[in-house]
């Protein structure tokens, strides 16, 4: 069985938590925060007032440039403030807060649940549809869907790969949307297929989930799709984008700048394909997601399919509430997410899941001394020697740290996880890669004006 | 024996015909330096705290000598005495600046301003201030986990664990600026050295909206203007909600300090004016908060504006 060759670690995957229950939809809320800036890139430009009336679906902020993505009400309603809210780390965030008024959609939506699989659009339209969508990849980097579809000159992609690896410990959204959505999953893969002009097209699933490896399978030879569906040994990240190529095909993505796309390969993952599938075929754009609440003290965990811009303390509600004492409420899951201060904070276009923590769970170890094991370059699946890159943004030595490609970190956590000494590595590797990024940005736009 | 002999002599030789080498070589390469950078880096106080922009104390000295014109390079640590000195035995002319003190511009002591949530990541201000908000609601406040302390040569900052605010020690303090660098937060400033430490200065940096500035922090900048309105110096400034007061401008007047209606304004070293009660009815608020705001203030505050109560008082009434 396939997987990818360099590092890797195997937490438990605690996915039995939430995995055997189905998608069910959250009632609307009555107020929803949508921040312009959830995807990578240019943070989107609103189009709305204070005092508009919105239908749902509608257009409420639009993409700044090409790298930037669309922005939609996820409820029908009135703008009510286009100002400064608390985002998840309790800073101050540009977001449109609406108030909800019924849910009217936009009349062009397609609501019906029947499945449209005939798809007669050139590639350029169904690009255009994504964008105009605000289709974002869903699975947390929330990299701009129609960027990574717009095949620069002089690369060919060879190969769709699709991403249902859900490796992070806990979340069970793309588990279920797989399971649930299959056929529009696979319609999906159709129209991504179409879209950019490749012959092969497969599905990554990890054989911790056989039900979705079979049931897609059932699926494909029913409705005779030309896909693959490769289960993948378990391990994390394969769920990484260079770590499900690298499994797949074989081949190592280059450093940055390198793209998946010279190695001939375009990843997207399992929901926001799902949502491509709904943008093309029933112009519906990304204003809902499946969300994941989840931890072992959680009394009923859930996968709800939920309104953008929802606070997360309503999914927390509707799973029974926060368990006693002390409690470390996490936007992701237990590896890559990020510990939250600000529960009244909004579900976004790349919130996958919610994971709560509690009791001796919730705190760290106290960190001693590295005694350079070296466990952390062994488990580091990009090559990199954590144990040295976190030294010196501790240092503070910026400059050395983007030769030891810092830059190339995935921010997977698989060097603290694996951390005997119970040093936060990737605390250091995350702010060090903060400060180069904003240096090497820096540079660029210094250097710019120049030409 | 003669083994003995040709050995040692061939060792000998060889020795000698090597320290011949070698004296050329010396000759050769010499690297001519101008003792007086010894002398001068005898006079530097040799803390090598980068408090000066060089990386020691040598770099300094070196720039010292090789430049003319000395104007732009200052000691803090060594202060005007030191530069004085260096200065005559160069026979440059000394560059002046007067001295100044890091001040800690947070009044958010646990008090006033509460926790909202525990953290539990890297003991460090860079690594909190990267990743989020803080224990606190306020976005712009101390976070209290030391990197100034780090970098504090001389032992002159303090995060006092009563408060979990850093507190400058004004007599060890040497302006050398390496706390300013440290925090993340910007909210070290050095500012204008009066003698017997006194100070006057807005205690916070917040440049959030008033009424949210008051919900996260009772001892928060709200960017009300009533400092600035009394300052008969134009001194004070209000800039993105929160009010600066510029240390050069200001004469130590303390009417700021009694119309601060959160106590943001601190006086340090000195009393508080007493009531003017000119509008009886506007005022009883702000006098009333006044005797309050010096005793929330850090623990060392307190006592050091009784003490200097006594010196003070003459100059006052003149």
């Amino acid at each position: 069985m396939k997987t990818f060759p360099i590092g890797g670690v195997h937490p438990s995957d605690n996915k039995k938590w939430s995995c055997q229950k189905p998608i069910e939809a959250l009632e609307l809320p009555d107020i929803v925060n949508i921040p312009l800036a959830q995807h990578i890139g240019a943070p989107a430009t609103a189009v709305v007032a204070k005092g508009d009336k919105v239908l749902t679906g509608q257009l409420i902020a639009e993409a700044t440039g090409f790298m930037s993505a669309n922005i939609h009400s996820p409820i029908s309603g009135t703008v009510s403030a286009v100002d400064m809210q608390l985002n998840a780390q309790g800073l101050r965030q540009m977001m449109i807060t609406i108030k909800r008024e019924g849910d009217e959609w936009m009349p062009e939506i397609d609501r019906s649940a029947e499945v449209v699989r005939e798809c007669t659009l050139e590639p350029a339209e169904i690009i255009a549809k994504i964008k105009a969508a605000g289709i974002v990849g869903m699975g947390g980097a929330t990299f701009p869907t129609h960027v990574k579809l717009s095949v620069p000159d002089g690369c060919k992609a060879e190969y769709l790969i699709i991403n249902g690896v859900e490796c992070e410990p806990y979340l069970t959204s793309d588990h279920r949307t797989m399971l649930e959505r299959g056929e529009e999953l696979l319609v999906g893969v159709e129209i991504l297929k179409r879209a950019l002009k490749v012959e092969k097209a497969v599905v990554g699933v990890e054989n911790n989930k056989p039900d979705v490896i079979a049931s897609l399978r059932k699926k494909a030879a029913e409705g005779g799709f030309d896909v693959v569906i490769e289960p993948l040994k378990v391990q994390y990240p394969q769920g990484g984008e260079k770590q499900l190529i690298a499994a797949i095909t074989g081949r190592e993505v280059p450093p940055p700048p390198g793209l998946p796309i010279h190695v001939g390969a375009v990843v997207c993952n399992a929901s926001t394909t799902v949502a491509v599938y709904e943008a093309v075929q029933k112009n519906k754009p990304l204003i809902e997601r499946v969300v994941t609440i989840t931890g072992k003290e959680i009394k009923e965990p859930r996968n709800l399919l939920t309104r953008m811009g929802t606070p997360i303390s309503k999914l927390v509600e509707k799973a029974g509430g926060l368990p006693e004492g002390d409690v470390k409420v996490v936007n992701g899951g237990p590896m890559m997410g990020r510990a939250m201060v600000c529960l009244d904070s909004p579900v976004t276009k790349g919130c996958s899941g919610v994971s709560v923590y509690s009791g001796s769970e919730a705190h760290r170890v106290e960190p001693s001394a590295c005694i350079k094991c070296a466990k952390c370059v062994a488990a580091c699946p990009m090559s990199l020697e954590p144990y040295l890159i976190s030294k010196l943004a501790k240092k503070q030595m910026w400059e050395r740290l983007e030769e030891e490609h810092i830059t190339d970190c995935i921010e997977c956590g698989c060097c603290q996880f694996t951390c005997p000494a119970g040093i936060a590595l990737l605390d250091y590797v995350r702010m060090g890669k903060q400060t180069v990024m904003g240096i090497i940005r820096a540079r660029a736009a210094a250097n710019a004006p120049k030409k | 024996m003669t083994v003995l002999l040709s050995t040692i002599l061939t060792l000998s030789l060889l020795g000698i015909l090597s320290a011949v080498i070698l004296y050329f070589v010396a000759q050769k390469f010499k690297v001519e330096e101008d003792p007086r950078i010894d002398e001068v880096e005898k006079m530097l106080p040799g803390a090598n705290c980068g408090g000066c922009g060089f990386a020691g104390c040598r770099g300094m000295a070196d720039a010292l000598v090789a430049n003319d014109d000395i104007s732009a390079l200052y000691c803090p640590v060594g202060g005007a005495e030191a530069m004085k000195g260096i200065a005559s035995y160069l026979g440059k002319v000394a560059p002046e600046k007067e001295p100044a003190v890091a001040t800690v511009r947070c009044g958010g002591v646990c008090a006033k301003r509460p926790r909202t949530n525990e953290y539990n990541g890297t003991k460090s201000c860079a690594m909190a201030a990267a990743f989020y908000v803080g224990e606190t609601a306020c976005a712009y406040g101390c976070l209290g986990y030391g990197d100034c302390v780090e970098a504090c040569a001389f032992d002159a900052i303090k995060v006092n664990p009563e408060t979990g605010i850093a507190e400058v020690d004004a007599e060890k303090c040497t302006a050398c600026g390496a706390c300013v660098k440290a925090c993340p937060k910007r909210i070290i400033e050095l500012r204008k050295k009066w003698p017997k430490n006194r100070a006057v200065y807005v205690s916070c940096v917040s440049k959030d909206k008033g009424a949210v500035t008051m919900k996260a922090c009772k001892a928060g900048c709200i960017g009300c203007g009533k400092c600035a309105k009394v300052c008969a110096f134009d001194a004070i400034k209000i800039e993105v909600g929160v009010a600066y007061i510029d240390s050069q401008k200001c004469k130590l007047c303390r009417k700021c300090v009694n119309e601060c209606p959160t106590g943001a304004i601190v006086l340090k070293g000195m009393d508080p004016l007493p009531k003017e009660p000119k509008t009886p009815a506007a005022k009883p608020a702000a006098p009333a908060e006044k005797p309050a705001t010096p005793a929330a203030k850090p623990a060392d505050a307190v006592a050091k504006p009784a003490e200097a109560a006594k010196n003070e008082s003459v100059n006052e009434q003149k």
